[in-house]
């Protein structure tokens, strides 16, 4: 007989389960049902709904907010595929808005405006799984112990830029490596150095009171002190430099346009790929989105990138990222 | 022996990782191989479908790459009697009937277990549970369902292995098992007690 009393929803291991799912996969973004099932045709493995793709919240300006639920929901009955939606970092309340909607998974994204400045939501409170982005390995530590399922590395969202995105899962493999010939007490230092991240808020207010800076029993975050933090960030440091990657699937995003691009992340070692404005940017969204398929799945066979690739028509504009202002880079938001 | 694991798309790392692990226990010799291409799979003794998108995998299987498909191979494979266990999205492509939903999104299956399913029978991710299950031949298993499918008719000559309220959510008719679970996420803690229940099927 099943015992009831056992039965457990939410668990790390079902929220990180679900990301395992999506591994090999390209995940795209749509903002109508129409798109949802183009995507879904082309064998997408989840969508990203969206109320504008980021070339165009990028051209928009204003604030970026979490998409309207009914155009949400209008997505979630057109395919069978998993949908995913965004919500602004720190907004918690647009989270469980979505968490109640019954969103698979939620990105808290920094191609929104961000809601908190000093906080990301934390993440173990919610049954959802969520993705979060990340440009360095101490952005994905924090994420991951705040409960992230999932890592995407942040590139530059509506550029159509690949390069931010190689940046990126450069400098994270990087990281990845140096931590791997590190001892013990080294890491706890590292750890150390990622926490400061959280005394933010509680050293500016002390500062401004003229008292001393945040000590380890100092509550920093949530319910957690700075030493919880420490500790925290330490044991996924060590997870990450005993399996020599990290615990959970590692996306990559932020200005792929093509299949090559698409292929060339998944070189580098992303577990797959998500394509936002790239898509329904280009001049030809069903084809084009077939072929990034195919070129994820054979992302080390050169012949059939070059296959996929012919007469797909026109890529997506693009934008020079090193043209960008610091406040134009939505990277920055969210350390 | 050889056992390969269709790696198009899905937690396909997990499957390996626990069929290697279960091999070592067993004290069998052998190598476990991921495969995205035809070739592989028909050189094998067993073969795994992963859990992962059921529409994108169909999608996969089913593309001739130089006039082949993995999913001939695997259709192949089970004529001959070796073993075949898909998880997941792995039984909903092992299955004979789909539902509406694999209907609307023309979801090619292989057919090999004589099942009815239903996409997404518990709801959406929110949805999701684990729970300890008693699997015939195996004992108590933890059981992790993500999105999961789950079988609504049994055809003759299909033996039930594990049931969850109504539903029968692992099946075996001969040579061929399906799960609704992912037994390979069990890995996380050690337990492969259904990777070598699936392995054991290979001397029948």
């Amino acid at each position: 007989m099943v015992e009831l009393e056992k039965l457990r929803f939410g668990t790390e291991l079902i929220k990180r389960g679900f990301a395992k799912m999506q591994k090999g996969g390209v995940i795209m973004d749509v903002t109508n049902a129409e798109q949802a099932g183009i995507a879904e045709d082309a064998g997408a493995v989840a969508v990203m709904a969206l109320h504008k793709v980021p070339a165009d919240i990028r051209a928009a300006g204003g604030v970026a907010r979490m998409a309207d639920p009914k155009k949400i929901q209008e997505i979630m009955d057109a395919v069978t595929i998993p949908v995913m939606a965004k919500v602004r970092i720190g907004h918690v309340a647009e989270a469980r808005a979505l968490e109640a909607l019954g969103v698979d998974m939620i990105d808290e994204s920094e191609v929104l405006t961000p809601a908190d400045v000093f906080f990301h939501i934390d993440k173990r409170k919610f049954v959802v799984p969520f993705v979060c982005g990340a440009r360095s390995l101490g952005e994905a530590v924090r994420r991951i112990w705040e409960g992230a399922a999932m890592i995407r590395t942040k590139g530059e969202a509506g550029t159509g830029n690949v390069v931010e995105a190689v940046r990126h899962m450069r400098l994270i493999n990087r990281a990845i490596d140096e931590l791997k010939g590190m001892q013990k007490e080294a890491i706890y230092s590292v750890a150390e150095k990622f926490a400061e991240a959280y005394c933010k808020l509680a050293n500016s207010v002390k500062e401004e009171m003229g008292l001393n800076a945040v000590t380890p029993d100092t509550i920093v975050y949530e319910e957690y002190t700075f030493v919880d933090v420490v500790d925290g960030l330490y044991k996924v440091l060590l997870e990450i430099r005993d399996l020599g990657r990290l615990p959970v699937v590692n996306f990559s995003a932020g200005g792929i346009a093509t299949p090559a691009d698409a292929a060339f992340m998944m070189q580098l070692g992303a577990d797959g790929v998500f394509v936002g404005s790239g898509i329904f940017k280009s001049s030809n969204p069903p084809e084009y989105a077939k072929a990034i398929v195919e070129a994820v799945r054979h992302y080390d066979e050169p012949e059939v990138v070059a296959e996929v690739s012919k007469g797909l028509g026109d890529a997506m504009k693009g934008l020079d990222v090193f043209k960008l202002g610091e406040e134009e880079r939505l990277q920055e938001r969210g350390v | 022996m050889r056992v390969a694991v269709v790696g198009v798309q899905g937690d396909v790392e997990e499957h390996v990782v626990a069929a290697k692990l279960a091999m070592e226990k067993l004290g069998m010799e052998g190598e476990v191989v991921a495969t995205r291409k035809p070739g592989v799979v028909e050189k094998s003794d067993a073969v795994i479908i992963p859990g992962g998108e059921s529409t994108t995998i169909s999608k996969l299987i089913f593309r001739e790459v130089n006039g082949k498909t993995i999913a001939e191979e695997i259709l192949t494979l089970a004529e001959e009697g070796k073993p075949i266990m898909g998880t997941c999205a792995g039984l909903i492509l092992l299955s004979k009937h789909g539902d509406e939903q694999v209907e609307k999104t023309k979801t090619k299956l292989l057919g090999l277990l004589d099942v009815k399913i239903r996409r997404n029978a518990f709801g959406r991710q929110r949805e999701s549970f684990q729970v300890p299950l008693e699997f015939k031949g195996v004992g108590v298993v933890e059981a992790i369902f993500i999105r999961a499918p789950a079988i609504v008719e049994v055809g003759g000559g299909v033996e039930i292995l594990a049931k969850f309220e109504d539903y029968v959510v692992a099946a075996r008719q001969d040579n061929v098992l399906g799960l609704a679970f992912h037994p390979e996420l069990n890995v996380e803690f050690g337990d492969t007690r259904v990777h070598e229940y699936f392995l054991n099927m290979v001397e029948c």
